[in-house]
C-alpha cells in the first residue's frame, strides 16, 4: 500500500488550500497599501489567476498543441499537413467507429430522453414517486466500469448445447420465455452496438428523468386542468401541452447527452474493447495513442471529436448569453 | 471539459430534490395499468444491479452453471469467498486506497481554486470578465480527448505521470470550468443588499468571501463536492492515461477494467470487484442524493 503517499495527500488536501488562502489574504494586504483607485484593476486578477493559469496550461494550451500534433507525422518529427485526416477518413475501421458514434448519438440520446420523459410523467402520478425515482436514478452513482460488468453479465451468452444453461439474464428470458435461440449480444454485429448503447441508456435515464421531472413540477397544473375541462384527452394534454412546455428542458438535457455520446469510452473499453465492430472514436483515439504510439493519428481523431462537438458548443454559448440577458 | 452535465435547464426555482415529498397531486391517471407499467419498469431497472449483487455472493462453480436468480430459492448457497479472493489476490484493497487517494484531493482542490475565481466572476468587475467566462462555458463542451496527448507529454517530462501528482493536477484543471460555472451562478444569485450592507460596515472582499459567501453557499459547495468526488472516483480514462497500468497506483476502475481483460468470464470475481467499487458511491448517493440532484440542476437555481 502507498503509506509513503500520506504526507503528499495531506499536503494536497490541507496544504494547498492553506497556501491559497494565504495567497489571497497576503495579496489583499499588499493591495490595500496601494492607492485605492488601482484596487479594482488588480484584485480580480489575483482572485482568478490560479484558476486561469491551470485552465490555460491544462486545457487551452493542450488544445492548440493537439491541433498542431494532428498535422505532424506519427513520431511528431515531420509536418504532413492533412495527411493524418486523409488516412483516418479512408480507414475503414475508423469509419466504422464514426458510424457507431452516430448510432450512439441518435439512439442513446433519443432513448434516454424518451425513457426519462415517460418515467417522469408516469412517476408524477403515483404516491410512491420518490422511491421509483431514487431506484431509477441510482445507476448514475456507479462507474461505467462497474456498469460495464453488470451488463456484460446481463448479456452473457452460452452456445445452445444440451446441459448448458443460459446464465445471462437476457438470454435466459429470451430462450425460455420466448423459446428463441440464444443471442451473442456483444458479438453479433447486427445487435452489439445497440447492446452497448442500452447499457449507457440504463445509466443515464435517471438523469433525464430527474431533470424532466423537476421541470414538469414547474408547469402550473391549471394549464392542464383547463385543457381537460375543455375536453382534451390525456394524450392530447401530453402532446399539446406537456411536451411543448418541456421542450427547452429536453433540449438542454439533449445537449449534455450528445456530448456524452460523442465522448463514449468506458462502456466500450470495458465491454468489448472496441472489437466486433463496436469501436468508437474516443476508444480509437486512446488505442492510437497507447497501443500504436501514433500521436498524429490520435490527435486527428481528437480534432474530429472537437469538430463534431462545435454545434453543441455554439448552442451552449448562445443559450448562456440569452440567460445572462434575462438575468 | 467535465462529464458533468453542461448546464441545467431553467426549471422551478424551488429546491429540486428527488423526493419532492409534497402532497401527491394529479391522480387523474392513477389507474392500474399505469401503476403496473411503472412498477414493471422500475423492476427492470434494478434487475441488472440485483443480479450483480446476488452473484457476488455465489460460489464460482454455481455462477457458471445456473442463473443468478436460482440463488433466490432454496437451497441457499452463499459465500464471502469471492470478496476475500478479490481483495487478497487481485490488488483490490490497495486499489480502493488508491481511488481514495486520487479522489479526495481531486475533489478539494478544484473547489478551493474555483471558489475564489467564481467570486471574482460574480462580484468583481474587470475587463475581459465576460469573455473569459464565455470561454469557460465553451470549455464545458470540449472533449477531454483534445488535451490528453500534450498534457501527458508535459507530465512525462516533469515526472508527474505514473503517480498521483499528475492525476491530481489533471482532475483539478478538468473540474474547474464546471466548478467555476456552478459556483459563479450560485454566488451571483446571492442578494446584492447583503454585500452593500457589509461594505457599509467596512468589510473588504476577503472578509465578505469568508464570512458571507462561503457560509451561505454550503449547499452549492456540497453538491459540487459530491459531483466531483463521484466523477473522479468513477473515472477511467484520465487514470488510464496519466497513471497507466502501473498497478501500484491504479484506482479501482483501472484495476477492474484490467481484471475484465484477464478474467474474461470469471464473474464470481468480477461481480465482487464491481460491487466493491460501487459501494462507496452508492453510500454517498443514498446519504446525500438531494445534494447530488441539486448539483445537477443547480446551474439553473436562478437564471
Amino acid at each position: 500500500m502507498n503509506a509513503d503517499w500520506l504526507p503528499y495527500l495531506v499536503g494536497a488536501v490541507v496544504g494547498v488550500p492553506a497556501v491559497l488562502v494565504l495567497y489571497i489574504v497576503g495579496t489583499d494586504w499588499l493591495i490595500r497599501r496601494l492607492p485605492p483607485a488601482t484596487h479594482p484593476r488588480i484584485r480580480p486578477w489575483v482572485w482568478v489567476a490560479p484558476a486561469l493559469i491551470l485552465v490555460a496550461a491544462l486545457l487551452i494550451y493542450p488544445m492548440i498543441a493537439t491541433a498542431w500534433i494532428s498535422l505532424l507525422s506519427k513520431d511528431g518529427t515531420r509536418f504532413v499537413g492533412l495527411a493524418n485526416f486523409a488516412n483516418v477518413l479512408s480507414d475503414n475501421s475508423v469509419l466504422i467507429a464514426i458510424r457507431n458514434n452516430i448510432l450512439w448519438l441518435v439512439f442513446y440520446t433519443g432513448l434516454v430522453l424518451i425513457f426519462g420523459l415517460i418515467l417522469a410523467v408516469m412517476a408524477d402520478r403515483v404516491p410512491y414517486e420518490s422511491g421509483v425515482k431514487s431506484l431509477i436514478f441510482m445507476p448514475m452513482a456507479i462507474s461505467f466500469v462497474a456498469a460495464g460488468i453488470i451488463w456484460k453479465f446481463m448479456y452473457s451468452y452460452q452456445p445452445k448445447l444440451p446441459g448448458v444453461a443460459q446464465t445471462g439474464t437476457l438470454n435466459a428470458v429470451w430462450t425460455s420465455l420466448f423459446q428463441q435461440q440464444p443471442i451473442a449480444w456483444l458479438i453479433d454485429h447486427r445487435i452489439n452496438n445497440f447492446a452497448l448503447i442500452f447499457a449507457a441508456v440504463w445509466i443515464w435515464t435517471g438523469f433525464a428523468m430527474v431533470i424532466t421531472s423537476a421541470a414538469l413540477k414547474g408547469i402550473p397544473p391549471e394549464l392542464m386542468e383547463a385543457a381537460r375541462v375543455d375536453g382534451a384527452t390525456e394524450l392530447q394534454v401530453f402532446f399539446r401541452i406537456t411536451i411543448p412546455l418541456l421542450a427547452p428542458t429536453l433540449t438542454v438535457i439533449g445537449t449534455t447527452l450528445v456530448i456524452f455520446a460523442l465522448k463514449a469510452f468506458d462502456i466500450v473499453y470495458v465491454m468489448t474493447g472496441g472489437l466486433y465492430e463496436t469501436d468508437v472514436m474516443a476508444r480509437r483515439m486512446y488505442g492510437e495513442m497507447f497501443n500504436n504510439s501514433n500521436f498524429g493519428t490520435s490527435a486527428a481523431i481528437a480534432m474530429l471529436l472537437l469538430i463534431a462537438v462545435i454545434p453543441v458548443l455554439v448552442f451552449n454559448l448562445r443559450r448562456f448569453q440569452f440567460q445572462e440577458a434575462i438575468r | 471539459m467535465s462529464v458533468a452535465p453542461v448546464a441545467a435547464p431553467r426549471v422551478a426555482e424551488t429546491p429540486i430534490v428527488v423526493d419532492a415529498g409534497k402532497e401527491p397531486r394529479r391522480f387523474t391517471l392513477g389507474s392500474l395499468p399505469l401503476n403496473l407499467a411503472l412498477i414493471l419498469l422500475t423492476i427492470i431497472w434494478i434487475i441488472p444491479t440485483l443480479g450483480l449483487l446476488v452473484s457476488s455472493f455465489r460460489p464460482g462453480f454455481l455462477i457458471s452453471r445456473t442463473g443468478w436468480w436460482t440463488a433466490l430459492f432454496p437451497p441457499y448457497q452463499f459465500t464471502l469467498q469471492n470478496y476475500t479472493d478479490v481483495l487478497q489476490t487481485n490488488n483490490l484493497a490497495a486499489s480502493f486506497v488508491n481511488s481514495l487517494t486520487i479522489a479526495i484531493p481531486a475533489t478539494v482542490l478544484p473547489i478551493a481554486i474555483a471558489a475564489f475565481a467564481a467570486y471574482a466572476f460574480a462580484w468583481m468587475k474587470f475587463p475581459a470578465r465576460n469573455w473569459l467566462f464565455l470561454l469557460l462555458v465553451g470549455l464545458l463542451a470540449v472533449p477531454l480527448q483534445m488535451t490528453l496527448i500534450p498534457v501527458l507529454k508535459i507530465f512525462n517530462v516533469l515526472g508527474l505521470s505514473g503517480n498521483f501528482f499528475g492525476i491530481w493536477i489533471a482532475h483539478t484543471a478538468y473540474g474547474l470550468p464546471f466548478a467555476i460555472y456552478l459556483l459563479r451562478n450560485f454566488f451571483g444569485a446571492l442578494p446584492t443588499d447583503l454585500f452593500e450592507s457589509a461594505q457599509i460596515d467596512g468589510a473588504g472582499p476577503v472578509t465578505m468571501f469568508f464570512r458571507l459567501v462561503l457560509p451561505l453557499s454550503v449547499p452549492a459547495l456540497a453538491s459540487l463536492a459530491i459531483f466531483q468526488f463521484l466523477w473522479t472516483w468513477n473515472d477511467l480514462l484520465v487514470a488510464l492515461v496519466y497513471i497507466g497500468s502501473n498497478p501500484q497506483y491504479a484506482p479501482m476502475t483501472v484495476t477492474i477494467a484490467n481484471l475484465v481483460n484477464s478474467l474474461g468470464q470469471g464473474y464470481e470475481l468480477l461481480t465482487a470487484a464491481a460491487f466493491l467499487s460501487m459501494a462507496l458511491p452508492l453510500v454517498v448517493f443514498l446519504a446525500l442524493q438531494r445534494y447530488f440532484v441539486r448539483g445537477m440542476t443547480a446551474g439553473a437555481v436562478k437564471g
